[in-house]
This record gives structure tokens, sequence and C-alpha cells, in this order.
């Protein structure tokens, strides 16, 4: 059960990535993903049926992606709307886009078309199917924080960064804070759409209701990601992410297998999908008031020095 | 150098409320030129300064930056020739990012590119440059910047503005949040830097007698215009009583309503 709940962990840490990206990055709340998971799931399986190779599959996947959360900002800056309001039409608009892409069908089964799991099941002689893709996607998994790592030192990166935390700064630095918005959400959205190339290969389908809840999922795997060490670091806050989507699936793993106990039905998963929110957003808070109180009294210790 | 030509600000055109915040403006401001630019609440001073960063469009007029006409480019843009401070010094800086990565953001105008910004020259160019605070940020440069006392964060913010050598520096009162002996280090150093880079400084202040120490040129506007432009030698043999005088005899009427913002002390 481990190897099951790690592999899609790390397939849906990838989403929490993607989420990370905007929530808390950019300061932008998007919807899109919504709608870019699906999405990534439709044109990995679409493309893959009609006899693409995966590669290529997920390289569509992302850039469709990275097109709608291109969108959603696009919406956002040129027609001064809230993130929240953008979100929501480019993830509405995309629900027929994604029967579209699926060719009309809600629905497709990827029975003989699952090079991924093939490939991840078997790429380590004498190891267990299912522990050869674990381990492969904990491999994958932590390419993906290396290469954001280093993306978000770049000078581009840095100015990502800054956009989020204050606009301001990135107008006097004399780029244009609307391309770097665009640039920011299209990249989230682009690793939304990738977990969902990844997430069709793992479930045999992709279809069009796949993308129900997974803001709500990706933000839990984020806020329980927070409660588990702080750090400041980039590369720490991103594996963070990976590590909260994990333990959410478990959560979720246990509440399937051992909630009859509790009388909890998969009717109810949301519904503690949403309780997880807010317990980790309680902790949050209890956790900051802590911090605060000994932050205050370095600041004051840091006046003092000032006035030196 | 910066030039405005012929400069009208209208607010709300057309409407009940309109409101010429600029009128007639012309002005030009040398390279190596450092000027204090003082006037009561709503006498322009602010909207001056947001045209000449194109963070306000002026309704005429155009505005010339080292000989080219950059009237109508967007805020970024001229952003390339301008560094700015404002007062609120959490303004200026992402307060989530370490000293050295907000240095990194400031430091080249522009296009970002897509290599990594923190390579060990530009490190120790950084380090070099923060010592020059003597504030002891240049130990402190991994530290997130909401770690640092205003004064700190002033400073830096300071030098973010200068570090990509641009044309002009405006200063809108970035001093007047600090408590006095941080406001006089920022100010020591906004002078160290005009002087080093050889800016044309714009800085505005409710201090009348600071507005007069500082710089070599003094602005006073009113009501939208500029009413009086001192430069040396008459600027540094002028007092606050004699400043007062020749507002009085300018526009024939007393600041009685300003001087608690003109610093000057009641019942003068």
């Amino acid at each position: 059960m481990i190897e099951a709940i790690l592999t899609e962990g790390l397939i849906y840490g990838i989403l929490a990535v993607g989420v990370f990206i905007t929530f808390r990055i950019l300061d932008f709340p998007d919807l899109t993903v919504e709608g870019s998971f699906p999405l990534g799931a439709a044109c990995a399986a679409s493309a893959l049926t009609t006899g693409l190779p995966y590669p290529v599959a997920v390289l569509i996947a992302m850039a469709a992606g990275a097109l709608a959360g291109a969108t959603t900002a696009w919406i956002h800056t040129g027609f001064k709307v809230p993130p929240l309001l953008a979100g929501i039409v480019v993830m509405t608009g995309l629900y027929s886009v994604n029967l579209r892409v699926m060719g009309g069908r809600s629905n497709i089964q990827l029975i003989g078309h699952r090079p991924l799991v093939d490939f991840a099941r078997s790429w380590v002689p004498g190891l267990g199917g299912e522990y050869a893709e674990a381990l492969f996607f904990i491999l994958f998994a932590l390419l993906i924080v290396v290469l954001l790592d280093v993306f978000f030192h770049t000078e581009f990166g840095l100015t990502l960064g800054a956009l989020g935390d204050n606009e301001r700064m990135v107008v006097s630095s004399g780029s244009n804070p609307t391309f770097f918005k665009i640039s920011g959400v299209a990249i989230s959205n682009s690793f939304a759409a990738l977990a969902g190339a990844l997430a069709c290969q793992h479930h045999g389908f992709a279809d069009v209701n796949l993308g129900a809840g997974v803001v709500a999922l990706g933000l839990a795997s984020v806020m329980i990601g927070e409660l588990i060490f702080r750090t400041s670091r980039i590369g720490g806050q991103l594996t963070r992410a990976i590590l909260g989507a994990i333990i959410f699936k478990a959560i979720m793993f246990g509440a399937r297998f051992y909630g009859y106990f509790a009388g909890i039905t998969p009717n109810d998963l949301r519904l503690v999908t949403a309780l997880m929110i807010i317990l980790s957003l309680a902790i949050g808070k209890y956790r900051n008031r802590i911090v605060e109180r000994s932050a205050q009294n370095a600041a004051m210790a840091r006046k003092a020095e000032d006035n030196l | 150098m910066i030039s405005l030509k012929d400069l009208y600000v209208v607010f709300n055109p057309n409407t009940p409320d309109e409101r010429r915040a600029l009128r007639n403006i012309n002005f030009t401001l040398e390279s190596g030129e450092f000027a204090t630019i003082i006037g009561s609440n709503g006498a322009g001073k602010s909207t001056l300064l947001n045209v000449m960063a194109a963070s306000i469009r002026p309704s005429s007029g155009t505005v010339v930056i080292d000989g080219e006409d950059r009237t109508n480019e967007p805020e970024f843009r001229r952003a390339r020739s301008i560094g700015r401070v404002f007062q609120d010094p959490l303004g200026g800086t992402a307060a989530e990012m370490s000293v050295e990565d907000n240095l990194a953001v400031a430091a080249r105008k522009g296009s970002k590119r897509f290599s990594i910004a923190m390579t060990r020259a530009r490190k120790a160019q950084f380090r070099d440059q923060l010592a020059v605070l003597d504030m002891g940020l240049e130990h402190r440069m991994k530290d997130n910047v909401n770690r640092l006392s205003g004064g700190q964060r002033q400073a830096l913010t300071l030098l973010m503005a200068v570090l990509a050598r641009p044309s002009v520096l405006l200063l809108d009162e970035h001093t007047a949040a600090l408590d006095p002996s941080n406001a006089e280090k920022v100010m020591e150093l906004t002078r160290q830097f005009a002087h080093q880079y050889d800016l044309a400084v714009c800085m505005v202040t409710h201090d009348m007698a600071r507005a007069l120490s500082i710089g070599s040129r003094l602005i006073m506007m009113d009501q939208g215009e500029i009413i009086m432009d001192l430069r040396e030698p008459d600027k540094s043999s002028l007092t606050v009583e004699g400043l007062v005088d020749r507002f009085r005899a300018l526009r024939n009427k007393t600041l009685a309503d300003d001087r608690a913002l003109l610093s000057l002390p009641l019942g003068r």
C-alpha cells in the first residue's frame, strides 16, 4: 500500500507544485488548475491514442496547460478582474475544450496505452513492479524540484518571486509586471497539466471530471507541507509541497480503507479534504502566534541596535 | 538629465471634480544637480514626481530624459532610467526575499535573463556595496528583508534604486518615516550616492530647514505651479524665515496653515 500511496502522492505532488507557484510565490489564487489538470490528461490521452510517443504527448499537455494559464492571467491583467473570477471563466471554458480534445467523449480508456506505467514498473531489473514505479516517481519529482530550484534562482525566477511579494519593485526594476504574471501562471499550469498527463497513465484513463476538487487537493497539500518544517529556501518549499501531497494521499487512503469504522464513506472524502484545510489553517495560525511572540522580542532587540 | 516642457496634469477632466494638479511646468534638472522640492499639501509635489516616473501620464507637455522624448512610455520602461524611493520603508523591497535576492532583481534593469542571478563575482560586488551602507548588512545577505529594521530597509531600498545607475533619482519624503538618527544616516547616504553616480536628484520634503541645507537647488510649489526656483549661491544664504517671507511676497498670502507641515515653531 505504501508504494501505491507514494506513486499517487508524487503525481499529485507535481500538481501541488503548480498550486504552490501561483498561490504562494505569485500570490495569485488560481482556479485554472481545475481545468488544466484534466486538460493535461485529455491531451496526453488523445495524443497517445493517435499513436504519438508518450514524451511528445507530455509536451503537448504542458504546452496546452501553459496556454490555459496564460489565458487566465491575460484576462486578469487585460480586463482588470480578480484572479479568482478569471480562473472561474477559464476553468468553465476548459470543460468544453477538454471534451473537444477527447473527441466528444467524456472518458478515454488507456488500456494498452500506458507506456509510462509499463516503463516505470520494469526499469529496475529485479525490483517489484509497484516498488520500481514508486522509485521512478521519487526520482522524477526530485528532478522537478531541482530544475525549479535552479529556475527560481535565475534573474527571471527571482523576479517572479518579487512579483508576488511586491509588484512595485518589479516595475522599479524596469520589468513588465504583466509579462511576468502571464509567464508565472503559465508555468504553474504547465505543471498542473504535466500532473494530469502522469495521472491519466496511473489511473489508466482520462476523464473530463478528473479536475473536480484538485484546487482544494493542491492547496491542502501545500498547507500540510508547510506544517512539516520551516524553510525560506525555494527548494525546501517545493519539497514540502510534494511531501504534503503524499501525506494528503495517505490520509485519503486511510479514510477510504479504514473509514468505515467511523462510518466514513467515499462520499465523505471531499468533506475530509475541506476539514484538512481548516485544520492546517488552525495549526498554522496557532504556530504563527508563537513565532510572532519570539519575533517581537527580536524586533525590540534590533530597534535597540538601530539606535546605537 | 530630465526635462519637463509645458507640462499640465488635469485630474477628472470635464467633471465637477476637475482639478489641475500641475500647471505650465517647465523644469530641467541636469546630472549632478540635487533639487529639493517643498510646498504645502496639494501643491503638486508628488504629482510632479509621479509624472517624472511615468506613474501618471501628463495631460499635455513632454518629458525628455537624456535628450530623448519619453512622454508616452509605460512606467516599467521609464524605470530603466529612474530610481525611486518612497516614504514607506516597506514599499521598495520584497519582504519575503533575502537581501541578496532583492539586490539581484534590482541590479539589472529591463528584461531578465535565464542565468543564475547570484554568481560569485556579483555576490562580492553586492557585499562591497552593502558595506558602504555601514549597517552591517554585508553580513546578513541571506537574511530575509522582513528581518531588517526600517532604517536598514530604507538604506537597502536606496542602494537598490541607484544600483543600476539610473540618470534620475526621485525621493518622496524618503526619510520621513524614520527616527532622527536613521533619517540622518539615510540622508547622508543619499548625498553620497548622488555625488558618486552623478545623478539628477529630486527630493520632496516637508522639512524646510532640510530643504535649505541639502542639495544645490530649491523648488517651491503652490497650487500646481513652480513658484520659486532657487540656485546657489542664493539658496545657501536663505533662512527658513526668509523663505516664508518670499512665499508671502510671491503669493500674497500667509503660510499659516502650513506651519506644522513646514516645521515652523508655532507663534513665530
